[in-house]
């Protein structure tokens, strides 16, 4: 790949970033003055000091390979920093549809990753102002007030449906589709009245299947909607291009990728028609990075173009999440102008997962 | 690379997601097919109303002259496939190298699906029963002294097609004739014959818009049997029985045909041997209609060992041969998966594969294609569980049984070929709920008569009577 040197030194500028971000994340919850007790006492095993010995992002792989199942159950004040004692804490939970849910912890990080998201989103669409549809699950998820706070924070109001999406998995897991069918209708039900009394409502936030449900009911148009927010489970280069002709009416689509662990992966722009709508996420660097890495050697990051394993590294003074594969996979993406790092590019449930995601409406 | 696209009301649609389908023997790609999203089918089934009214516009002995000329465009014309053409040969070829039949039984099915459409007339009269075709524009009329009038239940039918044998598209055809338009969603490794039979229908004078073509995964399935009004869902029992309780989709499963020798008859079972290698072999045995069980009530190992010499001689052949009859896998994983599942039913006592001395492996790869040969199970009861197994080879079990457990121990059962004449068993058929279609003598199970529906009937499927009076004045 041979890159401008403009180009280049954007990718330089944004690498010693993160590596200068890596040593300060590291230090803190390595120190025993700022640090969580879940990594402190992690590191009492290592055979390294992470506060001496990491000094770059590759020098992460140092550790071993987080593993999530630590955030199943409790106590959940094992992951509070001592140096974010006393502030609030919100608890966000991730699947739970059978079983103790894994939880993470947050005091202030969904707003910053949503103030920086804010960024990306064009006013010429997402009004500041303007008010918000969130059709999206409630419940203890992070998304719910997260998209309340972006709102806010662009000067508007976030109006909420009630969705439970641990009994939709369990209704899809249980064969009782036409039950299922019944609860889309009632959220999309919630949808419709909300956006016929409220008609400052301009933006909002959509998984893809309420969406399309939305939208066979409704045209966003004639509803006043400029601008849709995506994400929440998998998008296929056939939905992108679906939503942006055929859905969107002219409106801006911004698709995203995210989960609770990472924040929010932000779509390539400008939209390029030589990507033939692929789906393509650049995550929020410094804060977190994702790569793609041979699924047989996870240390390995796979050349631009091919297909791997999402691997996660998340760097903020909320969580330090080093080198957790996710059960994703993809193909690796090179950077760009607005995002001088590593991409993906069509993330899809990991193939070699023999058992299908149920994501349902959500 | 040829690339079959999405028909939207008629209209292509390439999508950006595509699946990729393998020649049999090559493994390499063939065809490219467009996927289509569920929310896409969802958005142009919303309202098919205008689309259904532009074929009732048109009478239903015009459909059936369209439907007749048709049968010749399919049977002998260039169609196009994407953005390409199609001849007759072509067809054959493409849809041989997708799915391993071999093309002479290519052919016989499509001269089914011609039949179909150039004996639409006759296909009605069975369906209907022999109303007065008329009663089908006006809405109602007079049969046999009566007033009648039907409706049609829905503005759609949505179908779920198979890939193992072309031979099923003949059940659907005739919701165009009469005035309902299709929502069809092809196997996915036999996307070529509905394609050709709506190039041919759109040819003859059926607006295009009568016919969507989605091919798609297992949610772009449900969205079309959701969105439509009526279904039909061809596929195996695990698939297909999710929908066992929606009455607005016709299922078309796992077919469980028989030939079954009357205690009266049985001794001389040898006169029939014809037909029962005949209903388990025909069309490379991949029919719902094709036999998977000879029930008798003695003389099950002499049966199975004659019936397993016979179909021994049927040997893998190139595609092209006009002696082929034998159908290779076009994944070879699902056939080992077949002979496993058949040698797990062996272990169990009570059961012998009678091909085996005759035979030799029941899995073998020839010239790069993977076949199962005829196989010829003896089962000593109906309890056993290979005694009511159907698989997409040639594959029967010749099962023992008392003759008082005739038809109770049959099972559901979609043809049974009876050869008695004994009244007694006979009146226990024609009175049994799991029998569908019933021969009585000795009639092949593939052979089928246009007049005589089986599987449901696809005008009491799409059409209601209601009651109707009309006064003489007004």
């Amino acid at each position: 790949m041979s890159l401008s040197a403009e180009m280049q030194a954007k990718i330089n500028a944004a690498k010693e970033r993160l590596d200068a971000h890596v040593r300060e994340i590291v230090e803190w919850h390595f120190n025993p003055e700022t640090g969580c007790e879940y990594w402190l006492e992690k590191a009492k095993g290592y055979d390294f000091d992470p506060r001496k010995d990491v000094k770059t992002y590759e020098d992460l792989d140092k550790f071993p390979f987080f593993e999530d199942e630590d955030l199943r159950g409790g106590p959940v004040r094992k992951w509070v920093p001592k140096g974010n004692a006393g502030k609030p804490v919100y608890v966000f939970e991730t699947g739970g549809s059978t079983g103790i849910p894994k939880s993470r912890v947050v005091s202030e990080d969904h707003k910053i990753d949503y103030e920086l998201f804010s960024e990306t989103l064009p006013d010429e669409y997402f009004p500041k102002g303007a008010d918000w549809l969130m059709l999206g699950p409630s419940g203890p998820r992070r998304l719910r007030l997260a998209v309340e706070h972006l709102a806010q924070f662009r000067g508007g109001i976030s109006f909420c449906v009630d969705l439970d999406p641990r009994w939709v998995i369990k209704l899809i897991k249980m064969g009782e589709m036409q039950m299922m069918e019944r609860y889309k209708s009632h959220v999309i039900d919630q949808a419709l009245t909300i956006l016929k009394a409220h008609p400052n409502i301009k933006c909002m936030f959509a998984t893809p299947k309420l969406l399309e449900a939305l939208c066979e009911k409704v045209s966003l148009k004639s509803v006043g909607i400029t601008g849709v927010f995506c994400g929440g489970t998998e998008m296929t280069p056939q939905f992108h291009r679906f939503a942006v002709e055929e859905l969107m009416e002219g409106g801006y689509f911004a698709p995203t990728y995210g989960n609770t662990l990472m924040g929010l992966a932000t779509h390539k722009v400008p939209f390029d028609p030589a990507d033939n709508w692929a789906i393509i996420y650049y995550p929020p660097a410094p804060r977190a990075m994702i790569e793609v890495v041979d699924p047989d050697e996870p240390r390995k990051v796979v050349g631009y173009g091919e297909t791997g394993r999402v691997r996660l590294t998340t760097l903020t003074k909320e969580l330090f999440i080093p080198r957790f594969l996710e059960r994703d996979e993809c193909e690796r993406e090179a950077p760009c102008a607005a995002y001088p790092w590593d991409g993906v590019r069509n993330v899809r449930p990991f193939s070699r997962f023999a058992t299908s995601v149920v994501e349902g409406v959500y | 690379m040829l690339h079959i696209p999405i028909l939207r009301k008629g209209n292509s649609y390439k999508s950006v997601d595509v699946s990729r389908v393998p020649h049999f023997r090559t493994r390499e790609t063939f065809v490219e097919l467009s996927q289509a999203n569920a929310g896409l089918i969802r958005r142009d089934l919303r309202d098919l109303d205008s689309i259904q009214a532009m074929l009732a516009a048109f009478t239903t002995d015009r459909l059936i002259a369209m439907c007749r000329q048709a049968a010749d465009y399919f049977m002998n014309d260039t169609l196009p496939v994407g953005d390409e053409s199609q001849t007759p040969d072509d067809y054959v070829r493409q849809l041989s190298a997708t799915t391993g039949m071999p093309h002479v039984l290519v052919r016989k099915n499509m001269s089914k699906i011609s039949g179909v459409m150039a004996e639409m007339k006759s296909v009605l009269d069975g369906l209907t029963r022999g109303i007065d075709l008329k009663i089908l524009d006006d809405g109602f009329g007079t049969h046999e002294g009566h007033s009648v009038s039907f409706f049609p239940r829905t503005n759609s039918l949505g179908v779920i097609l198979p890939s193992n044998s072309p031979g099923v598209h003949s059940l659907w055809i005739p919701s165009i004739a009469m005035k309902v338009p299709l929502v069809l969603k092809p196997g996915s490794s036999e996307p070529w014959s509905p394609y050709r039979i709506a190039q041919a229908l759109i040819k003859a004078g059926v607006p295009k818009e009568a016919f969507g073509y989605y091919p798609a995964d297992h949610g772009g399935a449900g969205a079309i049997l959701q969105s439509c009004g009526r279904g039909m869902f061809f596929g195996d029992s695990s698939t297909v029985g999710k929908y066992a309780s929606d009455s607005r989709v016709e299922l078309h499963g796992t077919g469980y045909s028989k030939v079954v020798l009357g205690d009266d008859v049985v001794d001389d079972w040898e006169k029939y041997l014809d037909v029962m290698v005949a209903s388990i072999t025909e069309n490379g045995g991949r029919s719902c209609i094709n036999a998977s069980g000879v029930w008798v009530t003695r003389h099950g190992k002499e049966i199975a060992q004659a019936v397993a010499e016979r179909v021994a001689k049927i040997v893998p052949r190139d595609a092209e041969d006009p002696e082929a009859l034998l159908a290779p896998f076009a994944n070879a994983d699902i056939a080992k998966r077949i002979s496993g599942i058949v040698d797990s039913g062996l272990r169990e006592s009570g059961a012998t594969d009678v091909s085996a001395k005759v035979r030799g492996e029941r899995l073998v790869e020839v010239d790069g294609a993977t076949y199962l040969l005829p196989t010829i199970v003896h089962v000593e009861s109906p309890e056993h569980p290979l005694a009511n197994r159907e698989f997409l080879f040639p594959f029967a079990s010749v099962v023992e049984v008392k003759p008082e457990q005739m038809p109770e121990a049959f099972g559901p059962s979609l043809v049974v070929t009876a050869i008695t004449k004994d009244l007694k068993l006979i009146n226990r058929l024609v009175n049994s709920s799991h029998v569908d279609r019933l021969n009585i003598g000795a009639i092949p199970t593939m052979k089928i008569a246009w007049d005589q529906p089986h599987e449901g009937n696809l005008f009491e499927h799409l059409y209601a009577r209601r009651a109707f009076q009309r006064a003489m004045t007004a």
